[in-house]
Parts: structure tokens; C-alpha cells; sequence
């Protein structure tokens, strides 16, 4: 008979707890509820801010759904009975065996007057950050409550939402608790540079509504005065100990639900984790403990004996740009120890690092503006440097701060504790890339700063991290297109021989059939080069999957003539091809055998129809609004553009498909950020977006480039696809390409605007060649009687069409018939059998 | 109802029609049959994607793992062993694999009875 366990709180501690529980509750012993405020499931409440940058609330979740756990969101804890072990809430009660508290903190806002005005706002739950976003509409100035690091985050977010944003901290620098003075008057100068306006060592004394009775500006204590229409306070956080309170539970002597290290309350039934917890009277507001104190009640509460092993209070904040973090001591309160810092003002980096007294064991320390030696100091805290002071200090590290000089106790991912000899422990077990390590350590799975590291222990331990692209090369795509590319090697056969082994794979043989035709190596289906391409590409059309084919047209921009339109439909009438409009403004038609394509094509290609590509890793289509054609509002001709961007970089072949848009203003009909490169159109020119993409993992492109003539846009974008396509990993699409180059988006600023790797002649070249040698691939083969001896269902009777596709109708066409392929047929299980 | 299986050799196609490391598709007794020349010779096995359940495995890319000829099917990309018929990503799945070869410049097939 299992016991019942009710957990008050879903937030990621309290996520974490239940993992961790379920995950080593093998044999069943606990039945477990959560009980949860918020609407939605757990998410990654550190990256909060990243809903601003544009990713997608739903890309913070962190909870996994468990069929085991009895998950009620939006029915908050009312109170607990612990004389009848009952945990009520509005909609019944849930009795218990063991109660676990994880109600986290609430935002602290001071006693200030105004605080209740329309327009203020607390920075903590999603719902929090919509409201912000929308309160910030059409508003033009903000202000932020509270210098510290919660505070400096929202502060960017009100800046990336247009405000003129302001921050007032009562303390005498920005983030008091974790920065020094030198640090803090660096940080101001960089917060300063991002157009955010400090007020320090200065109390706000009310806030002050406008004629509309929202918040319109502050008081501060010197007499001073803020605009701000909107506020935001970030003053701090206090644990939410009220269940604790009211059902007369000892509470710490800051608040906090008092427990011991073993996390338990004095009540022996009922335990409480992360940021409500105060563990022998402390509360830790961070994550790290607070996984730290799950994983102590998952322990506990199975019969273990775990107890809390201590904070680790380290920090990294990263403000667009701006590192800061700090770790360990980074006040110097050690009786004796010492300091070393570094200052440059030149590329505005400080560090300091303080040592025992004998100047052996590093304590702690401070970095603002380079943080890169973070990862690697905060893991030698307690231990001997892994490098002399100033080589670890020095801008970018130097050679010595690398991993491999770490010791073994050493923690090299804090949030989930996760020690080096952890570490060294699964790659002797076999693991031999990151992925690998992520997976059976946790090593990196949250916030993501000991990735590096975890790269730099591979090293050190001697495994070569593969980039070979399958078992017949050991080069990556990138080298193998260089190589192709450099030596002139026209044949995959060639390509193998001399670069490889064996025969190929459906891995890599698509890849060099790409290569080969994005350096313009002649048709795909010539020669020796048919033999390469995936299915797709070698019929020029896509198969479905009763093994029909689909056939799109090129319809530039989405604009087509009446006559067209007619032309298409005739062929889909005659052929009898199910048709329906795509998701890219083209017509796909669906259902067409081999032998019938290049009667199909023919047909198309004699009505002025070229191939759209649909089958290739390519260019597929450019999507367009009506722009100021027709629109009231379009401020540019986006239909034109799209269809010149469409023509230009047709056929184009790159490592994943292709699409992309222009929107003719801002108000983004076309969908352009949700594309590979996209375009929207201002009074001034055009706006150049980048690495967006749509499918499974969503993502808004970023701004590249801002009111660009149409000259300056085409051939920005003409670099950028041609270096996407010489450097990419196999399928790898633009957006994973930038977020993995090292200096992202500004990196790749700096080669395609800047020249900076004098690249911009040669990619410049090479597209100005693809251009010029474009030819339609499906004429090519109508023209070509080699070529069109391919498209026979049979090699031993032409004539005869695939019995095997069939069809039925479905609201008036035809549609793959389910029972088509005998392993489709459907199975009838323990239906009662209608007799007749 | 089931083809009439004769196991007798059928010719199919002269060899120069098949190019190497690419298959075709012949209908032998009624039996929908894939065919490939490679590096390491003829292969013959049944159209039919034992997984996906279209006839498209003639149009799968040919290539080796391991040393071991292979085909992958162009529907989900399971690669099978074409020496065997096993398949190389899923246990229990076999493709069925005929018989072939060539005979003065003609490539022939015979249907495999046993499954």
C-alpha cells in the first residue's frame, strides 16, 4: 500500500524534488500530488528575460510529464490541518503522509506610496512579463526599483521593449551583494552605455500617478524626479512561509519555513525545499541549493540520510553583452585574505580574485565585463589556483585556466553538482561528447555556463571529439566542401577514394550530392552524381508516403496569373492530382506516379512553370505580403523584392532547406522572422532578419541589419548564404549554425559587413556564379532522353503504372487509399462483430 | 490472392540499364522486385518497405556499414543489410531478398520462395 505524498508548489525546485523522487522511487512507495499556483507547468524562471529576446514561453519549461504524479495546476494550497494530515484547497482536501513545502518566494515590495498604481509591476512569473509587455505599449519611459541582479535583467527588459529606462538602487553601486566597489562602478559604465540611467545611494520616496491615474514618475530622497510610466520593482524576494505560519511551524529568524539539514520541519511528516526553506535558519535564493535541498528530501523521504552539503552563492549575469559574476568570498570577509585584482579600462574588464593568506587556496572573487575564467574559478574555489593569478585574469583565461587543471572535488557545474571526478567518472564510462555527458551527469543541463569546461575535460582525458561527418570520413562538412572545393574534386567517387573509405552512406553521399551542386558541379542527376541524391532529389519531386510523388511549381513571391492558375489546375484536373495551397503561398499537387512526372512537367513547364525546389535542401520559396502595391499601410514593394530574392536564389542548394519572406511594413504579414532570412520593409529601406526558422523548435530571427538600400540587402544576403553554406554541419539550419559559432551574431556581422576574414570577394564570386549558371532542373531532364529513361515505374515494363497506389476520395479528391500497402491494412482488436 | 510464384529466372533488364550504386524496380511474377548493381555486385530484394509499406525500395540510396553493403529506405531511412535482408536499425525486421545475376549482358531474377 503506497503512501501519500502532496508537494505544495511547482515551481523548479519543486519540479526538481519530484524528479528526483519518482526517478529513485522504484518500487512504488509514494503516490504523489502537486498542488500548483500558476496555470502553467514548471518553468526555467532563471531565464525569465528570455521571453524579451524573443524565445517562446513554452521553450522554458522544465517540467516532464509523469503519469505517476497527480499534477493540479491553478489550485493553490488554503491551508494545512496537520493534527487531521490534510492539505486543503478551494476545490477539496488531500490528506498526507508526508508534506512537502516548495512555495518558493514572492517578490518583495517596499512601503513606498503608489506601489498599488496601475503601471508598477513585479518581475517573477510569465504572467508578470505579459503584463509588462503589455503595459509597455505605445509607452516611452520605465523604471526599475532595485540595482541588483534581478533588477539589472529587468532593466534590460524594459530597454529591449523601447523605454527609456531607469534604475534606482539604494545601495551606492550596482549589484551590492555580489560586486566590489570597482566592480560596481564598471558595471555602472557599461549599464550607462546601454542607454540605462543609474541612480544610486538614493531611496524612492513615493510614486506618483499622471492625469490617466497610472504611474507616471517617482519621488527619490534628494529631491530628484523620474518619468516613468512604467515601474518595476526589484527590490528583493521573501520566502513564502504563510502555509508554514499558519499551520504553526516554527519559522527562521528572517522567515523562511525552519528546517534542519535534513530539510525537515519540526513537524516529522512535513519538509520544505528551495527558497522557502530556511535550512538552520537560512534561506537561499538561488537555484543551486535549492536543487541541493530536492534532492536531500528525495533522499529523506526514501530512507536515506542525505543531508544539505552548503550554498554555493555564485552568480553569472550576462546584460547583452556585459559579463558579470561572482563566486565564493567575493567581499574578502576571510580574516586575513587577500586580494589581487585587475583593471583595464581599455577593454573595460575587472577581476579580482581573493586568496587565503598564504596566497594558496582561492576563495572567491569578482569579474565584470570578461567572465570567461567563471567557469573555471568558480570550481577551484576552495582549492589551489589552476593557473597563476594574472595568466587566469588576463582577458580570454590564458592557456592554464583550461578544466584539465581542476582537482577532482572540484564542482564544475554548480546548479546541479556535478564534481569533476563525477565527470572524469563517465567518460572513463564510456561517454564521449557532450551530449553523452549532459545525459548520464546533469553536468550542464541548466544554466549552461560549464559547457566549455565540459569540452576541456573531454580533452583532457584524451578523447577525440569526432566531427567526422558518418564511418566514411572523418572530416566535417565543412572540411569536406574546402576540400571539394580547394582541390577541385568533381566526384564522389573521387571524394571517397582519396578522402575517405568504403562506399558511403545515405549520410554522406547527400551531403557531397549538395556540395557538389552548390559549387555549381552541373545537374544533379548527371553521371555518377544520380547516384548521390536522396530520394527526393533524384526525381525531382517528393515522395509521399504511399510512394507517390508531389510536384510544386516556382511561384515567385506567391504572384501568379490568372492564366497560370487555370494552367495548373488543368494538369491537376487531367492527371487527377489531389491539390492543395502550401504553407509557403505555392500549389503542391499530390499523387502523381514516377512515370507520370515528366508528363507532368512537361505539361507545367510548356505553361511557364519552372521546378520550385520542393524536394531539394534548397531555396524554397519567398514569401510576400501585397506590400504598398495594394496595402494602405505597406511602405514598400515587398511582392517585387520577393520575387527578385526568389528568382535570384533559386536552385540554390545549402545543407538544410531554405525559406524566407518580406513583409512591405512593419505590421509583418509575411512572416519574415520566422524565416531563415526575412525582410520587412521601413520608411528608410529594409530591415535584414536572420536564423529564424519555423518547425519543431520555433525561433524569431534576430536583426541583422537596419534600412539597407536593396543593393546593400542583396548582397548581404548573398554572403550570408553562401557562408552558411560553406560552414554549416549537415542538416544544420541557420539558426543552430549562429548560435554555434563562437561570438554568434556579431561574429557573423563582422565577416559579412566588416570583411573582417576577408571572405565577402570570394562569397560575393561564388553567388554572382550561381546566378549567372541557373538552369531548371526539370526541363533539363525533359530535354534529356538519358535522363527521362529513369521515370518507369518498371525497368521491364514502362508501360505499366504501380498497381500498389490506389486511391479513394476524400471531399472531392483523391487521397492514398489506407489499405493501399498491405502493412497499413487496419487491425480490428476486441470489437464486438456486427452480425448481419 | 497470391502471384503464382514459378521460381523460374526472368530476365529483367540488360545490365548497362542499371546504373551502379542506384536501383530499379522490375515486376517479376507479379512480385514487385528492387534491383541494384554496386562495387560488390547484384543485389535483388522485394520492393515492398517492410516498415513503411510502399513499394519504394529501388529508389533507396545504396551504400556500406561496416564493410556490409547496404540500402536505406527512402520513406524512414532504416538501412538494411543487403547480403542478408536484415535490418540493420531495427531488430526482427528483415526485407526479403531474390535471387539475381547476369547472363550474356541480361540481368535475371528469381523469386526467393522461402520468407
Amino acid at each position: 500500500m503506497s503512501e501519500r505524498l502532496v508537494v505544495i508548489g511547482n515551481g523548479m525546485v519543486g519540479q526538481r524534488f519530484v524528479e528526483a523522487l519518482r526517478a529513485r522511487d522504484t518500487g512504488g512507495r509514494w503516490r504523489v500530488t502537486v498542488l500548483a499556483e500558476e496555470r502553467r507547468p514548471a518553468y526555467d524562471r532563471v531565464r525569465l528575460s528570455a521571453v524579451f529576446d524573443g524565445v517562446d514561453a513554452d521553450e522554458l519549461t522544465v517540467h516532464t510529464p509523469d503519469d505517476g504524479v497527480d499534477l493540479r495546476l491553478g489550485e493553490p494550497a488554503t491551508g494545512v490541518d496537520r493534527a487531521r494530515r490534510v492539505v486543503t484547497t478551494a476545490a477539496g482536501e488531500y490528506p498526507y503522509d508526508a508534506l512537502v513545502l516548495a512555495t518558493g518566494s514572492y517578490a518583495f515590495v517596499p512601503p513606498v506610496d503608489g506601489t498599488e498604481l496601475p503601471g508598477v509591476f513585479v518581475y517573477r512569473t510569465l504572467d508578470d512579463l505579459a503584463a509588462i509587455r503589455e503595459h509597455a505599449r505605445g509607452r516611452r519611459t520605465g523604471a526599475v526599483i532595485g540595482g541588483g541582479l534581478l533588477g539589472l535583467e529587468a532593466a534590460n527588459a524594459l530597454r529591449l521593449l523601447g523605454l527609456d529606462t531607469s534604475v534606482v538602487e539604494f545601495a551606492p553601486r550596482l549589484m551590492p551583494v555580489q560586486v566590489d566597489e570597482a566592480g560596481g562602478a564598471m558595471l555602472r559604465r557599461y549599464v550607462e552605455e546601454l542607454g540605462v540611467t543609474p541612480y544610486l545611494g538614493v531611496a524612492t520616496t513615493a510614486l506618483r500617478p499622471g492625469p490617466d491615474g497610472t504611474v507616471a514618475a517617482l519621488d527619490l530622497a534628494d529631491g530628484r524626479t523620474v518619468d516613468a510610466e512604467l515601474v518595476v520593482v526589484a527590490a528583493g524576494i521573501r520566502p513564502r512561509d504563510e502555509p508554514a505560519r499558519t499551520a504553526g511551524l516554527p519559522l527562521g529568524p528572517r522567515g523562511g519555513v525552519l528546517v534542519d539539514a535534513s530539510c525537515r520541519t519540526t513537524d516529522e511528516r512535513i519538509w520544505a525545499v528551495g527558497e522557502c526553506a530556511a535550512v538552520d535558519g537560512v534561506c537561499h535564493g538561488l537555484v543551486a541549493p535549492g536543487y541541493a535541498t530536492a534532492e536531500v528530501v528525495a533522499d529523506r523521504l526514501l530512507g536515506g540520510a542525505a543531508t544539505f552539503p552548503g550554498a554555493d552563492t555564485a552568480t553569472k549575469l550576462k546584460l547583452l553583452g556585459v559579463d558579470v559574476a561572482s563566486f565564493g568570498d567575493a567581499h574578502g570577509v576571510t580574516p586575513g585574505c587577500l586580494d589581487v585584482t585587475f583593471t583595464d579600462p581599455a577593454t573595460r574588464a575587472y577581476a579580482k580574485l581573493v586568496l587565503s593568506d598564504d596566497a594558496r587556496t582561492l576563495l572567491g572573487g569578482v569579474l565584470v565585463g570578461d567572465a570567461s575564467a567563471y567557469p573555471a574559478l568558480r570550481a577551484s574555489v576552495g582549492g589551489p589556483l589552476p593557473a597563476p593569478p594574472l595568466a587566469l585574469l588576463a582577458p580570454a583565461g590564458g592557456p592554464g585556466a583550461g578544466a584539465g587543471a581542476l582537482p577532482a572535488a572540484a564542482q564544475v557545474c554548480s546548479c546541479n553538482a556535478v564534481t569533476r571526478a563525477d565527470l572524469d567518472a563517465a567518460i572513463a564510462g564510456g561517454a564521449t561528447d557532450v551530449p553523452a555527458l549532459k545525459a548520464c551527469t546533469r553536468a550542464g543541463t541548466s544554466c549552461g555556463s560549464c559547457l566549455p569546461m565540459l569540452k576541456q575535460l573531454l580533452d583532457a582525458a584524451g578523447v577525440r571529439q569526432s566531427k567526422a561527418l558518418c564511418e566514411h570520413f572523418d572530416s566535417s562538412r565543412q572540411e569536406l566542401f574546402d576540400l571539394i572545393r580547394v582541390r577541385g574534386i568533381g566526384t564522389f567517387s573521387r571524394l571517397v577514394a582519396e578522402h575517405g573509405r568504403g562506399s558511403g552512406c545515405d549520410i554522406c553521399k547527400p551531403v557531397v550530392a549538395s556540395i557538389l551542386a552548390s559549387l555549381g558541379a552541373g545537374h544533379v542527376l548527371d553521371g555518377e552524381q544520380a547516384s548521390l541524391q536522396d530520394t527526393n532529389d533524384h526525381f525531382l519531386a517528393n515522395l509521399q508516403r504511399d510512394g507517390s510523388y508531389s510536384v510544386v511549381p516556382r511561384i515567385p513571391g506567391g504572384e501568379i496569373t490568372p492564366e497560370k492558375l487555370i494552367a495548373i489546375g488543368e494538369v491537376a484536373r487531367d492527371f487527377q492530382l489531389y491539390t492543395k495551397i502550401t504553407g509557403g503561398q505555392r500549389i503542391d499537387l499530390f499523387g502523381a506516379r514516377v512515370d507520370q512526372l515528366p508528363q507532368i512537367w512537361r505539361r507545367l513547364v510548356d505553361a511557364g512553370f519552372e521546378s520550385g525546389h520542393a524536394y531539394g535542401k534548397a531555396l524554397r520559396t519567398v514569401k510576400s505580403c501585397v506590400g504598398d502595391t495594394w496595402c494602405r499601410y505597406g511602405v514598400q514593394d515587398s511582392v517585387g523584392l520577393a520575387i527578385a530574392l526568389e528568382l535570384r536564389y533559386r536552385g540554390l542548394r545549402a545543407p538544410h532547406k531554405l525559406k524566407s519572406a518580406v513583409s512591405g511594413c512593419a505590421r509583418e504579414c509575411a512572416e519574415a522572422r520566422s524565416k531563415d532570412f526575412g525582410v520587412i520593409a521601413t520608411e528608410g529601406g529594409w530591415n535584414l532578419y536572420v536564423g529564424g526558422n519555423g518547425g519543431f523548435r520555433p525561433r524569431h530571427a534576430d536583426l541583422f541589419a537596419t534600412d539597407l538600400s536593396t543593393a546593400e540587402l542583396v548582397t548581404l544576403i548573398d554572403r550570408f548564404l553562401m557562408y552558411y553554406i560553406r560552414t554549416a554541419d549537415r542538416l544544420q539550419r541557420t539558426a543552430a549554425w549562429i548560435e554555434a559559432m563562437d561570438g554568434g551574431l556579431d561574429h557573423l556581422r563582422s565577416v559579412l559587413v566588416d570583411d573582417s576574414l576577408g571572405l565577402c570577394a570570394d562569397l560575393d564570386a561564388a553567388m554572382a556564379r550561381h546566378v549567372t549558371s541557373y538552369s531548371d532542373e526539370w526541363r533539363d531532364v525533359l530535354e534529356d532522353p538519358e535522363r527521362l529513361r529513369r521515370f518507369a515505374s518498371f525497368v521491364n515494363a514502362p508501360g505499366v503504372p504501380d498497381p500498389s497506389i490506389t486511391f479513394t476520395r476524400e471531399r472531392g479528391q483523391p487521397v492514398p487509399a489506407r489499405d493501399a500497402g498491405h502493412r497499413r491494412q487496419p487491425v480490428v482488436l476486441g470489437l464486438p462483430e456486427v452480425r448481419r | 490472392m497470391s502471384p503464382v510464384v514459378t521460381l523460374d529466372w526472368m530476365p529483367v533488364c540488360p545490365l548497362d540499364r542499371l546504373d551502379l550504386d542506384r536501383g530499379v524496380a522490375a515486376l517479376v511474377d507479379g512480385v514487385q522486385v528492387a534491383v541494384f548493381r554496386t562495387a560488390s555486385g547484384l543485389y535483388a530484394v522485394d520492393n515492398l518497405d517492410p516498415v513503411g509499406g510502399a513499394y519504394v525500395m529501388s529508389r533507396g540510396l545504396v551504400g556500406s556499414r561496416g564493410g556490409v553493403p547496404t540500402l536505406s529506405s527512402p520513406l524512414h531511412k532504416q538501412v538494411y543489410d543487403l547480403t542478408t535482408g536484415r535490418c540493420l536499425d531495427l531488430p526482427g525486421v528483415t526485407l526479403t531478398r531474390h535471387r539475381v545475376r547476369c547472363r550474356d549482358g541480361q540481368v535475371e531474377v528469381r523469386l526467393r520462395q522461402e520468407q
